[in-house]
């Protein structure tokens, strides 16, 4: 079901288009969510929260005229459109009939969270407490976390799309600290996507919590990490942010056009290994980064984005698309109905390649071996990037021995992606949410085991 | 307009109890704001922004619950208490957990927190604020090949607060802010930089100011190597120092210090840095981009020293974390007013708001002398996935100048700086003598801070 009537929209486009303008857009939005956490083991900061509104826009030449109200009612639509057609102004394009809006939905919610008690919900985080306690004594805090949330988005535009759709997303975070004598280590992990509360039942839950705690437990016995250039071999699933950032990023249409990207100008360029295969997929059912539709009505599609070692296309939206005369990709992405679509990535991942995980490691005589990130910056322009690693180990003798703390990757987007020697043949989708332009969107960023020939190791032992 | 928020408040609050809280608090926010992007001398976006909405917090026999919502009519109001009032009921028990009480203490006057300016600029003065920051950074430096777009934006916003305890209260406040980055090129090697200012309004802004520092911090690394790992005297700009302090700012909350999850817990009355260091909890600065008279959930605000001359003098509280403490022997611990939130979407929680370090008496230069041969670091990356919060332990890419016989010389890059929170403070051997706000990770003023010695691991 439509947000707003078709009717209502026309009018709305209308009002917006009202004083010129090549293109009008209304972007209506319904969510509401429940969270909740334990700490020291006790539930607590439980919130719900529900929100109306929506966002109109207008698109002239270059610029685009945007204002968002809280509210769906006629009144507030009308108000925002006449905002926007007050700041817009010349030659006016006519709205097209809308098309009937389709529903696409890419995943059968098995379990619609919010028909779950809330209390099934705080028993879950109490099994994750428990859970990561019984792990070992020297298990010192957990902290778990539990959000879901719906939202129901329909968007209509003056080239006549009118589209809805709606998304459940489920997702909790585990975090475990474990201390012996002065050392003090973190342990994270999450198990989230578009999913229903089928996600985090049947014991789900309880493993992500017993993986936080073996985390933690383990790096208890680590060492400073080292400093220096050494072969790098990165982990699957949320190792993937790595190519998010050094990658991802760079291949948006709007850093691509402003020139504010390693790769302008490297459309079909060898920027990587022959065997290399990466893609941004909107549509890989049930996952973190999964829409039926962009927030700009757009179906959302896979996009090969790395083809043996070349690269075989952008991220666009709407308005980027238009300016390089391509079709949208269905990345037209915005946080609420209080932002404007920018070119954002879905889940990006780099396809499983050949070999086992072991026999990666197995020819790396001294190296790293980063698991998993706390976190990572990129610069697009000059593509030097940085990323903490959460969980890190030393690669001797073609074997992994001895976790390390307090490691840091550093390094250049387009250098490491040429120095990416081997893929594995596992592959794991891991969660997390992205910020851009003041923008946080939730993505799923993915891969195998991957590794990288020489990349410089921040450690703190020098 | 405030009294129409404060009668909003008013029934959000009469709602939850009427759904069946022991106590409730409601915050109502009404903002607008404009947020103006140029690119290549031509208006890329043009947002106009309207957001009102209520956050209701209610407490149930210690049973704290929250629910936030757009819908400010009759029943949008009954919704938001009966969902307040729902989650309460699934929290556990929190001894600690209460309505805060009004104390009777009248919230100060700021000077100037609203800036009827702001309303007097139309949009196309706006415009041309932004366009005349590309313009300059375009024209500070021929090495400058474009503008990663110049931003301005600014905000108007109103907040009334009701409670059932009998705390109330309403204020209005201004901001205005703007920012570009510049790319600078030079025989292939790129590199960027930032320019920004704030103020109450685009009075304040100065858009040549803002577009030069970005030409300048651009231009100034072209040709930048990685410098040799060693350890060293290193300097930080105000920007680097103020991500820094904010980090340290989060660690003296006095949640993170009962939580376990500060390396300054228990460290109260010690000495956790060198005498040089001087760090106060500013709330009702004028100049700082987080004062306002009352806190998140309705306290009176003032100032509070956290670091005098290198010794911790107190942690932050709200009113959660001071009854906690109290508990805890520390008879005479009260609320700092520190409560804090993002918006009526999230519940108050314990925040730094403006942080002021004091400045020395050396100026930068002998910053530099001191330092002799060094590092002079202008930019990290990383810190909130660099530094172990627990722990204390960090290692941040950097980029910036080497120092070399008291003066800067060759830019760098692609290099990181380690240490721990605790070292890094003991080792600060002096603040310059003029400070710089700036409004990354919190709202900070700060001085350039030279470090006797940091690890630095480049080529």
């Amino acid at each position: 079901m439509p947000l707003i009537e078709a009717e209502l929209a026309r009018r709305v486009l209308e009002r917006a288009l009202q004083r010129g303008g090549d293109f009008a857009e209304v972007f209506c939005e319904e969510r509401s969510g429940l969270g909740l956490a334990i700490d020291e083991s006790r539930v607590e900061r439980v919130q719900r929260g529900s929100e109306r509104g929506a966002g109109v826009r207008v698109v002239r030449g270059e610029t685009s005229y945007f204002a968002h109200v809280d509210g769906l009612g006629e009144a507030d639509l009308e108000r925002a459109a006449g905002t926007v057609a007050a700041a817009a102004a010349g030659d006016r394009a006519q709205v097209q009939a809308l098309e009937a809006a389709e529903s696409r939905p890419l995943q059968e919610i098995a379990v619609a969270p919010s028909g779950v008690p809330a209390e099934r919900k705080a028993e879950l985080l109490r099994a994750c407490d428990d859970t990561a306690r019984a792990a070992g004594g020297e298990v010192a805090q957990v902290q778990a976390s539990y959000a879901e949330g719906t939202r129901r988005v329909t968007v209509a535009n003056s080239e006549g799309r009118f589209a809805v759709d709606e998304r459940t997303r489920v997702r909790l975070g585990v975090q475990v600290v474990a201390r012996r004598n002065g050392a003090v280590e973190t342990g994270f992990e999450t198990l989230g996507g578009h999913r229903g509360f089928e996600l985090v039942a049947d014991g789900a839950a309880e493993s992500t919590a017993e993986r936080a705690a073996g985390i933690a437990l383990t790096l208890l016995g680590a060492d400073p990490a080292p400093a220096g250039a050494m072969p790098v071999v990165v982990g699957g699933g949320f190792g993937g942010v790595l190519f998010h950032e050094m990658t991802g990023h760079g291949l948006e249409a709007d850093h691509i056009q402003k020139g504010a990207s390693v790769y302008t100008g490297k459309l079909g360029e060898q920027v990587a290994a022959s065997h290399l295969e990466a893609f941004d997929d909107g549509r890989l059912p049930g996952e973190w980064g999964t829409d039926g539709i962009d927030d700009e009505g757009t179906p959302t599609q896979r996009t090969a984005v790395i083809h043996e070692g070349r690269v075989t296309s952008y991220l666009y939206d709407l308005v980027r698309a238009r300016k390089d005369g391509v079709a949208s990709t269905g990345n037209g992405r915005r946080e609420s109905f209080r932002h404007l679509p920018i070119p954002r990535m879905t889940n990006t991942y780099i396809a499983p390649g050949e070999g086992s995980p072991e026999e990666l490691i197995s020819d790396v005589k001294r190296g790293f071996y980063a698991v998993s990130f706390a976190g990572g910056q990129v610069d697009p322009t000059t593509g030097d990037f940085v990323f903490g690693v959460s969980e890190g180990y030393l690669i001797e003798g073609g074997k992994v021995t001895k976790p390390c703390r307090g490691a840091t990757l550093i390094g250049n987007c387009l250098d490491a992606l040429g120095r990416i020697d081997a893929v594995a043949s596992d592959f794991e989708m891991k969660t997390g949410f992205c910020g851009k332009g003041g923008q946080r969107v939730p993505v799923g960023t993915g891969q195998g085991h991957v590794r990288i020939g020489e990349l410089t190791v921040g450690g703190t032992a020098v | 307009m405030s009294d129409e928020l404060a009668r909003i408040a008013q029934r959000a609050v009469e709602s939850a109890l009427a759904a069946g809280a022991g106590d409730a608090e409601a915050y109502v926010q009404d903002s607008v704001g404009r947020e103006i992007r140029v690119f290549d001398g031509q208006v890329e976006s043009l947002t106009e922004a309207g957001e009102r909405g209520v956050g209701v917090r209610c407490w149930i026999d210690h049973r704290a619950g929250y629910a936030y919502g757009t819908e400010l009519g009759e029943e949008g109001l009954a919704g938001i208490g009966r969902d307040a009032v729902d989650t309460a009921r699934i929290a556990d028990a929190d001894e600690f957990a209460a309505a805060p009480s009004a104390d009777g203490a009248a919230a100060p006057e700021i000077p100037g927190l609203h800036d009827p300016s702001l309303a007097g600029w139309t949009t196309e003065r706006k415009i041309e604020l932004a366009k005349v920051i590309e313009r300059a950074a375009r024209e500070a430096d021929e090495r400058v090949v474009g503008v990663e777009t110049a931003v301005y934006v600014d905000e108007e916003q109103r907040v009334a607060i009701a409670s059932s305890t009998g705390l109330a209260g309403a204020f209005e406040a201004t901001s205005a802010y703007a920012y570009t980055q510049a790319i600078a090129e030079d025989g292939g090697d790129k590199q960027t930089g930032l320019g920004f200012g704030m103020g109450r309004s685009p009075e304040g802004l100065d858009p040549e100011e803002v577009g030069r520092e970005a030409a300048e911090r651009a231009a100034t690394l072209l040709g930048a190597r990685k410098p040799s790992s060693r350890t060293c005297p290193v300097v930080l700009d105000p920007t680097v120092a103020a991500s820094f302090v904010g980090f340290i700012g989060g660690t003296l909350c006095a949640d993170a210090v009962q939580r376990g999850r500060s390396p300054f817990a228990g460290r109260l009355g010690e000495v956790v840095a060198s005498p040089a260091l001087t760090v106060t909890d500013h709330a009702t600065d004028p100049a700082g981009l987080n004062s306002s008279p009352f806190d998140a959930e309705g306290t009176p605000r003032g100032q509070t020293p956290l670091i005098q001359a290198g010794e911790l003098v107190a942690y932050l509280h709200d009113s959660y974390t001071a009854r906690r403490q109290q508990a805890q022997g520390a008879a005479g611990a009260r609320t700092t007013a520190n409560a804090s939130r993002a918006g009526y979407r999230s519940p108050p929680s314990v925040s730094t708001s403006n942080l002021i370090v004091a400045t020395g008496a050396k100026g930068f230069e002998e910053l530099l002398a001191e330092a002799g041969d060094g590092v002079y670091v202008t930019d990290v990356a990383g810190l909130h996935s660099g530094v172990n919060p627990v722990s204390g332990t960090f290692s941040v890419g950097a980029t910036g100048r080497l120092i070399e016989g008291g003066r800067l010389a060759a830019p760098a890059d692609e290099f990181t700086i380690a240490s721990d929170l605790q070292s890094m403070l003991t080792s600060i051997t002096a603040a310059a003598s003029e400070a710089r706000w700036v409004p990354f990770g919190g709202s900070i003023s700060t001085p350039a801070l030279l470090l006797g010695e940091m690890a630095v691991a480049g080529s």
